[in-house]
């Protein structure tokens, strides 16, 4: 995409509300809007490819619970839809941390996916672990239960943040065909537009999981794709990052060189769809960047070969954490790579990665980043 | 108004949430006055407070608020239970408050 006249829109979900950061194809001056929904927990904005003006926001809180937001102005002003999400039928019980049976029980909505081709249309993956679609613009939600009702679904149990559905990839070439994560239960498929699911964890090995040809129970924390490319997949485990070329059916590790392979945010080059980026973090207990630096990793041969990119970031007394949907890439020529930190930092390159900067320094923290490129 | 004048104080989030002036609403209410009553009204004329009181499914109160009545603690009545005089007659509101916790 050439630059003349295009702009970014960079839509960041905080634990107290939602900013909305603009910019011009140089990258270098940020207009900062906000907060939408202070003092709310927004886990995740996004718009419509089809239609960018119009935005989806999952606001939650303890207090009151889950509300989601729709624009039609890009932002500049919001109306609460649809917040009903009921499980299908009796929705029985999955397992919780002890192995003990423990009923479903909604929380909160993970991650909004609007449809490739349809701005009405939009899925929502929530905590505890199930997928709902709207066909109205969120007004009305019902639930895609042949996921939570797979035969596997009892056996799924919570990672440390819940158990959630935090991804959802729409194949472009294939829009029936969508692949999910929930942690701690793995990935699934679906080829025919969420009425049957299947898990796609073939290759990932977890070391709490002591059978290694175990069908679920891995606790997948994000997974990228190119959309030039959409039957290869890149995960972020809680360890090893994975690679799939086959629509995950089978995975292979490619964490290489990562000074830890631990990390939750992953994300593919817009225009090279070998080059991927990750922020190793360390673990299990700390969660912040390893030796107090922050760098994200970049393969430019689809894994294994990693390099550090760090200029422009901290790379002394750093102890950050950037979280599984914080992370993001523009479609200009020179695609910009952003990522958003849980000290309220989110940072920009406009060159691949190369070089980078601190857009905002002092938002609260960061859940969730997504960039809009608009012409 | 043909049924009987409620005020409601909500906390500030669902005040903002539902572009609500001030820190108080009335509702007309058409039947006998109780917490199901008023929320039924409440959640009629503002369709955005659905879920944010009570589970929109079990309709149960969410755990973290709390419904006080003339200085008292009514969140363990019955919801179905009358609501106290001074309510009735508009002297005291029905307040929905948010528990002190959190960051």
């Amino acid at each position: 995409m050439t630059a003349n006249g295009s702009r970014v829109r960079l839509l960041v979900g905080t634990r107290k509300g939602a900013f909305i950061l603009t910019a011009d194809a140089s990258r270098k001056k940020w207009e900062i809007a906000g907060p939408h929904f202070a003092g709310w927990e927004i886990y995740h904005l996004k718009g419509s490819p089809v239609d960018p003006n119009r935005l989806y926001a999952s606001q939650s809180s303890g207090w009151f619970g889950q509300i989601v937001q729709r624009s039609d102005d890009g932002g500049k002003t919001w109306t609460p839809v649809g917040n009903k999400f009921a499980y299908d039928g009796v929705p029985g019980t999955h397992q919780w941390y002890d192995g003990t049976p423990h009923p479903w029980e909604f929380k909160r909505v993970w991650h909004i996916e609007p449809s490739l081709s349809n701005p009405d249309e939009v899925y929502a993956g929530v905590e505890d672990a199930a997928l709902f679609h709207s066909t109205d613009g969120g007004q009305n939600w019902a639930e895609l239960s042949g996921l939570r009702t797979h035969t596997t679904g009892s056996a799924w149990s919570p990672g440390a943040g819940g158990m959630c559905l935090h991804t959802i990839l729409i194949d472009p070439a294939d829009p029936k065909r969508i692949v999910i994560a929930i942690s701690a239960a793995g990935a699934f498929r679906t080829d025919d537009g969420g009425a049957t699911w299947k898990p796609i964890n073939r290759g990932l090995h977890s070391q709490y999981i002591p059978d290694p040809n175990a069908e679920v129970g891995h606790c997948v924390h994000h997974i990228a794709a190119h959309p030039s490319r959409p039957g290869t997949l890149f995960m972020q485990k809680h360890w090893d990052v994975m690679r799939s070329d086959d629509a995950g059916d089978n995975w292979h590790e490619v964490s290489g060189n990562l000074p830890t392979d631990f990390g939750f945010a992953i994300d593919v080059h817009a225009h090279e769809p070998e080059t991927l980026y990750v922020v190793p973090i360390k673990s299990d207990s700390e969660h912040f960047v390893p030796d107090g630096k922050l760098r994200v990793f970049r393969s430019r041969t689809g894994g294994n070969d990693w390099e550090p990119l760090s200029k422009g970031l901290p790379q002394k007394d750093c102890y950050v954490n950037v979280l599984r949907d914080a992370m993001a890439v523009d479609r200009l020529d020179s695609c910009g790579i952003y990522f958003g930190t849980s000290g309220g930092q989110v940072y920009a390159s406009a060159d691949s990665g190369d070089n980078w900067q601190a857009i905002v320094h002092d938002l609260p923290p960061v859940l969730s980043v997504e960039v809009q490129t608009l012409t | 108004m043909s049924g009987i004048p409620i005020r409601v104080e909500l906390p500030a989030h669902l005040l903002t949430l539902a572009r609500i002036e001030g820190h108080e609403v009335v509702l007309d209410i058409p039947t006998t006055p109780t917490i199901s009553t008023v929320l039924d009204a409440l959640e009629a004329a503002y369709p955005m407070l659905r879920g944010t009181i009570r589970d929109q499914v079990t309709r149960e109160r969410r755990a973290f608020l709390r419904f006080f009545a003339c200085q008292q603690d009514i969140s363990l009545d019955s919801p179905d239970a009358p609501l106290p005089n001074s309510i009735v007659h508009g002297a005291e509101p029905l307040m929905i408050l948010g528990a002190v916790a959190g960051g």
